[in-house]
């Protein structure tokens, strides 16, 4: 191959090098490898700039909030202190897919972070299934505007004070805003604001109506009434969005708002792994075949190799570096063990994974990141080489027992166990307690019950549970209670009226008045 | 394909400054008292930079439903060395470690929310609520303070100043002042139209619909809205009163008054100093420090010189009276004093004391706060003054202070605003 002239030796970048090295990442990336993106829209921004969007957590924009400050102020004090660097880079799920890149990044890291990002990440979010159907690109600028919007206009006419309760309430419940059996209808800005009018008031009268007193025998025993909801319901933010029987139409759609930006959320959640990997796995291989033209010289290739090695560091669990597993090293890592499989299959590749090895490794990368999430995508594709590589052990931690038991390692009896452990950490329904909205006492006193599902014994972090229901109390407005199922029989946790929060035994669990 | 380079360099960076400031809001309580325990660590000099709050960490944060310690949990970890399966082994102490790494999502797993406050926002928390009293408007001084206030309308004006309202107003007169007289012909000959039947194709008839074409046109033809319709909001330039105040600041520095009680006396007025700085921009100050003599002094020597010798404090309460009636006429200032002292004096002299505040002085001044250094109670001047606060309760007040964290508090008390 001929080599090309590098775009630039120098360490600095210019405007002019960044649209070079786009142009021809871009180029390697649809002919060579077939990346599906996006269009790109790259904004350079300063260090201020990027804790600003560290802040609002991954949205161009965001509804004003004490806890997007609050993130703010950790993130600028632990930055000015010099206990984490900033990241090169931050993309956004939009068409066009928004990138920020730092402007103290070098060439090099400009190059890397836009092979990465602009490439890696954005051909993940238009490719992969979750992204697919949860979520639509060319909307989630204009929702979020609106979002905005609809919020201060409420702070205008209800005050600062009441908005931002509601927000605390829905914050505390956003995780459980998400029908994870059902696929969401995409959400667009203009569709919404045609259609919140006419859902405020037709909202109203529905509810109004479930709550009509209506004459009965006396006779009647309370038992032949159906139970409501007649199935335990996941998604807690929709059905207080639709049933809770004292918000005013202004307050269920923020209700409705943060549950939206939830589900913008939720596949993000679920493959941390897939899109770190994906876009590390590409940044290495366009950076490596842009070398090989000739684009990139010696001293700037260094310079990647070296801060690639330092993104996909992983300490050991023993370090005091440790604090779980590096997401880029795991899914770098297994990005490239099946490309290896794919290439050069051993004989224990072929027996683990006879569907892929030896087929076409481009094929078979995309077709694993369209249609897995972690949990799938580690159950799938683990090898036993990267356990091997990773020296990947499980452990079992009983409180029953007293010591923590190692169940399982990287050997031939161990690989299958590990991996199957190793994808339940980023199975979601297993690492968030299941919490289910049980039953509405619809003809006595209008409490709600909420039902949480013990698996493997573990129970709920109490003081946070604590709160969590004053949250759903605030935005219910009359009683909450909270069991606990543990081998099939229900135990009731916890109550929890205007006042306070109190356990069956009638001990006041320590609780300051609802603000 | 497509692409963009967006340099957004140049464009603001304080997006998260409406959620910072809610933040600072919503925990003005705990960050209020970190504030007043810093004032009291500090040094004299060093009141104007910001400071690192904590906040505990429980009261920052934002509750979930999530999974406890406890039960059963299975892990995953790297970096195996020496375990092979079956291995047991010893839980770590504090607790089982069973969390799965969720024991802080958000930092080190500190018990505090750390933050830095900025010298402004610092200094906000530190004078919050506090204002001079019984502040009046005096005599319009050198007016250089002016504000817009609305006078009438103008024929010409910047767009933004457009009065919508005015201008169609304008319009619809002109409007109907230029169609009257059209309209009531259009009125006539739509009557004599009417006259003929509607299949008459006289040639009376055909002229009256032509004359009435004509006349709709040139009602139509008047322009809806012209140039010299629009009214702008005229706005113009009124002075406004402004509120001038002088601070005399009276400090002791006899040979009674021991390293650490000048400190503390210092400290005082660097608190008053800053505060008047901050919130009330046109104050002067005026810095008096006696012994058995009194001298007018500027800043620098006032907080940093060192000279002793006996006390007599009518001297400074003399000089103070003087320097009212020759700079500070009543009718146009604000008059305050603060003074400091470690409450001991000359024999007869406290009497005197007494006399020139109820005679000359109290009556002139708006707010006169005394601040007694001192470890025992009831020093000499503090005897004598208490006979006047029951007579000028409204304007005198005097504080005791005997240790570095007393200050802060003693200050706040003083200048509290007071609810109306």
């Amino acid at each position: 191959m001929n080599k090309r002239a590098p775009i630039s030796e120098s360490s600095e970048w210019t405007f002019e090098a960044l649209e070079a090295f786009e142009e021809e990442i871009a180029r390697i990336a649809a002919d060579k490898y077939r990346l599906d993106t996006y269009a790109n829209q790259i904004e350079i921004i300063s260090a201020d700039q990027m804790m600003d969007a560290y802040s609002s957590v991954g949205m161009p924009v965001g509804y004003h909030h004490w806890s997007f400050g609050k993130q703010f102020l950790s993130t600028e004090q632990r930055y000015r202190k010099g206990h984490i660097g900033l990241a090169y880079e931050l993309v956004i799920n939009s068409n066009p897919c928004i990138a920020y890149l730092m402007e103290e990044n070098s060439l090099t890291l400009q190059a890397l972070v836009i092979a990465h990002a602009c490439f890696g990440h954005n051909s993940f979010f238009k490719g992969n299934y979750l992204f697919r159907e949860w979520t639509d690109a060319s909307a989630i600028v204009n929702y979020i505007l609106f979002a905005r919007n609809y919020i201060t206009e409420c702070e205008e006419r209800h005050g600062m004070e009441a908005v931002e309760a509601l927000l605390d309430s829905c914050h505390a419940l956003m995780n459980l805003g998400v029908d994870r059996f059902r696929r969401p209808r995409p959400i667009s800005a203009d569709e919404e604001k045609k259609r919140q009018q006419d859902r405020e008031d037709y909202l109203q009268q529905q509810v109004n109506d479930l709550w009509r007193t209506i004459p009965q025998k006396k006779e009647e025993p309370e038992e032949q009434w159906p139970r409501y909801p007649a199935d335990p319901q996941e998604n807690l933010l929709y059905f207080i969005e639709k049933n809770a029987p004292l918000l005013e139409p202004w307050e269920r759609e923020i209700v409705r708002i943060v549950r939206k930006i939830a589900v913008y959320f939720y596949p993000q959640r679920q493959t941390k792994i897939m899109n770190e990997g994906w876009a590390t796995f590409w940044h290495y291989n366009l950076m490596n075949d842009l070398y090989e033209e000739g684009l990139i010289g010696e001293g700037n290739v260094l310079e990647f190799l070296q801060s690639h090695t330092n993104v996909i560091y992983q300490p050991e669990f023993d370090s005091p570096y440790y604090s779980g597993i590096n997401p880029y090293t795991l899914g770098f890592a297994m990005f490239t063990d099946i490309r290896r499989v794919c290439e050069n299959p051993t004989d224990e590749d072929k027996r683990f994974f006879p569907e892929h090895a030896g087929t076409d490794w481009l094929e078979t990368v995309h077709h694993a990141m369209a249609n897995y999430k972690d949990e799938s995508f580690i159950l799938q594709y683990l090898s036993p080489k990267v356990i091997r590589d990773l020296k990947l052990f499980s452990i079992l931690d009983d409180d029953a027992d007293r010591a923590i038991q190692v169940t399982a390692i990287h050997d031939d009896a161990g690989y299958r166990q590990v991996r199957e452990e190793l994808a339940d950490q980023y199975n979601i329904s297993k690492q968030e307690p299941d919490i289910q909205i049980w039953e509405v006492s619809l003809r006595g006193d209008r409490s709600i019950t909420l039902r949480h599902t013990q698996q493997e014994r573990i129970p709920l972090d109490e003081d946070d549970a604590k709160e969590v229901l004053k949250h759903v109390h605030r935005l219910w407005r009359f009683d909450v209670h909270l069991e606990s199922v543990r081998d099939e029989k229900a135990h009731l946790l916890y109550h929890c009226n205007d006042e306070k929060v109190w356990t069956e035994s009638g001990e006041n669990s320590k609780t300051e008045a609802k603000s | 394909m497509a692409f963009l380079i967006i340099d957004r360099r140049q464009q603001g960076k304080q997006k998260s400054a409406v959620n910072r400031q809610r933040f600072l809001k919503r925990f003005r309580k705990h960050i209020k008292e970190a504030v007043t325990d810093a004032v009291n660590k500090r040094s004299i000099t060093d009141m104007e930079r910001g400071e690192e709050i904590s906040i505990p960490r429980k009261d920052v944060s934002e509750p979930i439903f999530r999974q406890g310690k406890g039960g059963k949990q299975r892990r995953v970890l790297p970096g195996n060395k020496e375990f092979i399966r079956g291995d047991r082994i010893d839980r770590p102490k504090g607790g089982s470690g069973g969390s799965g790494g969720k024991a802080s999502n958000q930092g080190e797993g500190m018990d505090e929310f750390v933050f830095e406050l900025n010298q402004q926002e610092f200094l906000d928390f530190m004078f919050e609520d506090l204002e001079l009293p019984n502040l009046v408007r005096k005599q319009l001084k050198d007016s250089d303070s002016y504000k817009l206030v609305k006078g009438g309308y103008t024929r010409d004006g910047i767009p933004a100043r457009l009065n919508v309202v005015q201008s169609l107003r304008g319009a619809k007169a002109r409007r109907i002042a230029l169609s009257g007289a059209i309209r009531r012909e259009i009125k006539a000959l739509e009557q004599e139209l009417e006259a003929f039947g509607d299949d008459d194709e006289s040639e009376e008839r055909r002229e009256i619909t032509e004359k009435l074409v004509r006349a709709r046109r040139r009602v139509n033809h008047i322009p809806f809205l012209d140039d010299f319709d629009l009214r702008y909001n005229n706005m113009i330039q009124q002075p406004t009163p402004t509120t001038s105040a002088v601070m005399f600041c009276v400090m002791d520095v006899s040979g009674s008054m021991t390293q650490d009680i000048k400190d503390l006396a210092k400290r005082f007025f660097v608190l008053l100093h800053l505060f008047l700085k901050r919130h009330y921009e046109k104050t002067e100050v005026v810095f008096i420090r006696h012994h058995t003599k009194a001298d007018e002094v500027d800043e620098e020597e006032f907080f940093y010189s060192r000279e002793t010798g006996g006390t007599v404090v009518s001297t400074a309460l003399e000089l103070m009276k003087t320097i009212i009636h020759e700079r500070y006429p009543t009718d146009s200032w604000n008059i305050y004093a603060a003074q400091a002292s470690d409450g001991e004096n000359w024999q007869d002299d406290s009497p005197k004391c007494r006399d020139l505040l109820v005679k000359s002085l109290l009556p002139l001044v708006q707010y006169f706060a005394y601040v007694e250094i001192s470890s025992q109670k009831e020093q000499e001047l503090w005897q004598t003054y208490t006979e006047i606060l029951d007579t000028f309760s409204d304007r005198f007040a005097m504080r005791n202070v005997s240790e570095p964290a007393d200050i802060f508090p003693v200050f706040r008390d003083l200048f509290e605003r007071k609810s109306k």
